[in-house]
């Protein structure tokens, strides 16, 4: 009787996973950091190895009207103390009705269009310590309630939670020169992180044009970094200002060309302005008469405060192309660079990625900063060129 | 004399539909056919396994769902939902596919949650690194080619075949021409030769194992051999079901993602 007792909440618990699966998948990589060049500051070191772990757990039911999802992340380097954490990415239940979704809790959402910057992209805070690229992100605390239109949708968030940005720490590369202090951030607003922010968004198909609207009030994601103190030693505060957005996605799909927009305006208590990115894509498909696809790329960035921008994208012009090799492998490289039209700066990036067998993933990206002027946003990086190399093992 | 040609006369009257259907019609009054003998079934998912094999026989496999949806006085509009390989689990492909316009395609990118709209001039190129093209994949409207007949000949398996040559009518296709085989009976695709823009048989598509589906044929697999590379690509299907019930709600970019 005793052993039927302890068996029976597993056997029940087969039976449920039995009529309802319970999916598992995720990955595991390996990741490969060196910065050829000497490092500005002493602390800093030169390479490091690091491990990632992201299972992913998901659970349908109801016809996958109801929805189940967990995705943990964890993170182990061994160059940067900062750089070992871990993140719940989604542990959301999803309920879909007739011409209704709702979500809640943990989530991630992607706004946006263009490739060399995601301006408009607000809900989830940046996860600086994964990648400069700005598309690593933060889980974010939400309800979601999306009415489903005729190709098109709009959404309510609500946000009662939150994320701080990540900041690499002193031995880490790609940091500020003052190492900042996530642990003495401050807020404009005197409920700090559990100011309730909100967000909508409206985005509509019609014929060629893909476009969306969105309104965000709440919590700045992006950080001004104020100087203070630890002890003894000088380091950057991180200060939360309260923000109101006002965005525009635009993308035009021809046969061959892409044309882009990202518009923002934002207003907070210190300052008012615009930026923009905008450009096209242009493939050309099947170059002599090999799979091979060439598109060639550019946009232009756009901030309104010029040279006062905090923003390293104030005057830019990115030019890349993109070659797409429709292998078994899916071999894949994406090369362009950013020309700062006001300062003389340039940063040039490759990213490349190749399956290898059924199941793993090999990738590789590299970044080099160029005539970088004292004064320009990047010139803490001058000397943080890297290449970083990925091997990820897919379940 | 007058008696003698009356007959002749009635003959030639009673004759001349016939002699005025050119292989041209008479190739589009088949196609049109086929197409109505398989319409009505409003939507219809399936399971799909992908089988690529080099010439040196080593394989690679891809796992991908598919959902139709019929769609009146306008091309289907498909679901691709990717299984396997591991690395693009979880990604989406929603098409809208018109006929002689361009389709309008959207791509789900699981890792950054991005819904992505693509350029849809793409229809030569290879689906996934397969032997298949985006246009042998795609919803195959009567419009979207000219045609002309050929002949009736066996086809095996006892089943006998039309057989008609058709011309893509639609931009940027990879072909010059296809030489498609036809069941007589119930108009099931049994071949297609497919040819380069420079004449050349390029790749040759088998259907095999037909069952019936209510009123509809489906094939249990089909076999794409490339005649330049030596590649080959076997697709499996499985879990055929028609009439579940789907909606246009489905088929919305903003469902994508949530799809998996």
């Amino acid at each position: 009787m005793r052993l039927i007792k302890r068996l029976l909440p597993a056997f029940s618990m087969a039976v449920a996973s039995a009529a309802y699966p319970v999916e598992w998948s995720g990955n595991l990589a390996v990741e490969v950091r060196t910065f050829p060049s000497t490092a500005q500051w002493p602390e800093q070191k030169d390479n490091g190895l690091s491990l990632s772990f992201q299972p992913e757990l998901r659970h349908r039911w109801n016809d996958g009207d109801q929805a189940f999802t967990f995705i943990p992340f964890v993170r182990v380097d061994s160059m940067d103390e900062e750089r070992t954490h871990a993140d719940i990415r989604e542990l959301k239940y999803l309920h879909v009705a007739d011409g209704w979704e709702v979500r809640a809790g943990i989530d991630k959402v992607f706004w946006g269009v263009t490739e060399s910057q995601h301006l408009v992209d607000i809900v989830n805070q940046t996860d600086l310590i994964e990648n400069i690229d700005g598309e690593d992100k933060l889980g974010q605390p939400m309800v979601r309630v999306t009415r489903v239109l005729e190709d098109g949708a709009i959404d309510l968030f609500l946000l009662p939670w939150f994320r701080e940005r990540t900041f690499p720490g002193a031995e880490g590369r790609l940091r500020t020169p003052l190492v900042v202090d996530t642990d003495q951030a401050r807020y404009e607003s005197d409920a700090e992180q559990k100011h309730l922010d909100y967000a909508l968004r409206w985005n509509q198909t019609i014929g060629a044009v893909d476009a969306a609207l969105s309104w965000f009030d709440g919590t700045a994601r992006d950080p001004e970094l104020l100087p203070g103190t630890k002890g003894s030693e000088s380091i950057l505060i991180p200060y939360y200002p309260q923000l109101r957005q006002a965005g525009l996605e635009f993308q035009y799909t021809g046969e061959a060309w892409l044309w882009k927009l990202e518009a923002v305006h934002r207003d907070t208590e210190q300052e008012d302005y615009r930026a923009a990115v905008g450009g096209f894509e242009y493939t050309f498909v099947g170059i002599h008469d090999t799979p091979l696809d060439l598109g060639v790329l550019s946009e232009y960035h756009y901030d309104s405060r010029r040279l006062a921008a905090n923003s390293p994208l104030q005057d830019d012009l990115f030019i890349g192309t993109r070659l797409t090799f429709n292998d078994t492998q899916s071999s894949e490289v994406l090369a362009g660079g950013i020309f700062d039209l006001d300062h003389a700066g340039k940063s040039f990036r490759v990213e490349a990625s190749r399956r290898i067998g059924q199941s793993y993933k090999l990738s590789l990206e590299g970044q080099l900063f160029s005539d970088i002027a004292s004064h320009d946003p990047l010139a803490a990086f001058a000397a943080d060129d890297f290449i970083r190399i990925e091997l990820t093992r897919y379940f | 004399m007058k008696r003698r040609l009356v007959p002749i006369l009635i003959l030639l009257v009673f004759s001349t539909p016939l002699m005025a259907e050119t292989p041209e019609k008479k190739g589009l009054r088949i196609a049109k056919a086929a197409d109505r003998r398989d319409s009505g079934w409003k939507d219809q998912t399936a399971d799909m396994i992908m089988i690529l094999r080099n010439r040196r026989g080593s394989k690679s496999v891809r796992k991908i769902r598919t959902k139709t949806l019929e769609v009146r006085n306008d091309g289907d509009k498909g679901l691709s939902l990717f299984d396997e390989p591991a690395d693009v689990k979880g990604t989406a492909m929603l098409t809208f596919s018109h006929g002689l316009q361009p389709d309008d395609q959207w791509l789900y990118l699981p890792a950054l949650k991005r819904v992505k709209r693509i350029a849809s001039r793409n229809k030569s190129g290879p689906f996934m690194g397969s032997e298949f093209a985006f246009e042998d994949l795609g919803s195959q409207e009567v419009g979207k080619y000219r045609y002309k007949y050929l002949r009736e000949e066996a086809c095996g398996g006892g089943w006998r075949c039309h057989v008609i040559e058709r011309t893509p009518a639609y931009k940027y296709s990879g072909y010059s021409r296809q030489i498609s085989w036809l069941d007589t009976r119930e108009y099931r695709p049994v071949k297609v030769e497919y040819y380069d823009r420079k004449g050349a048989h390029l790749k040759t598509l088998k259907w095999k194992g037909y069952k019936s589906y209510g009123n509809y044929w489906r094939a249990d697999e089909m076999f794409m051999q490339n005649h330049l590379t030596g590649k080959a690509t076997t697709l499996k299907w499985s879990n055929y079901r028609f009439g579940t019930g789907l909606g246009s709600g489905d088929f919305n970019k903003n469902a994508l993602a949530r799809l998996r």
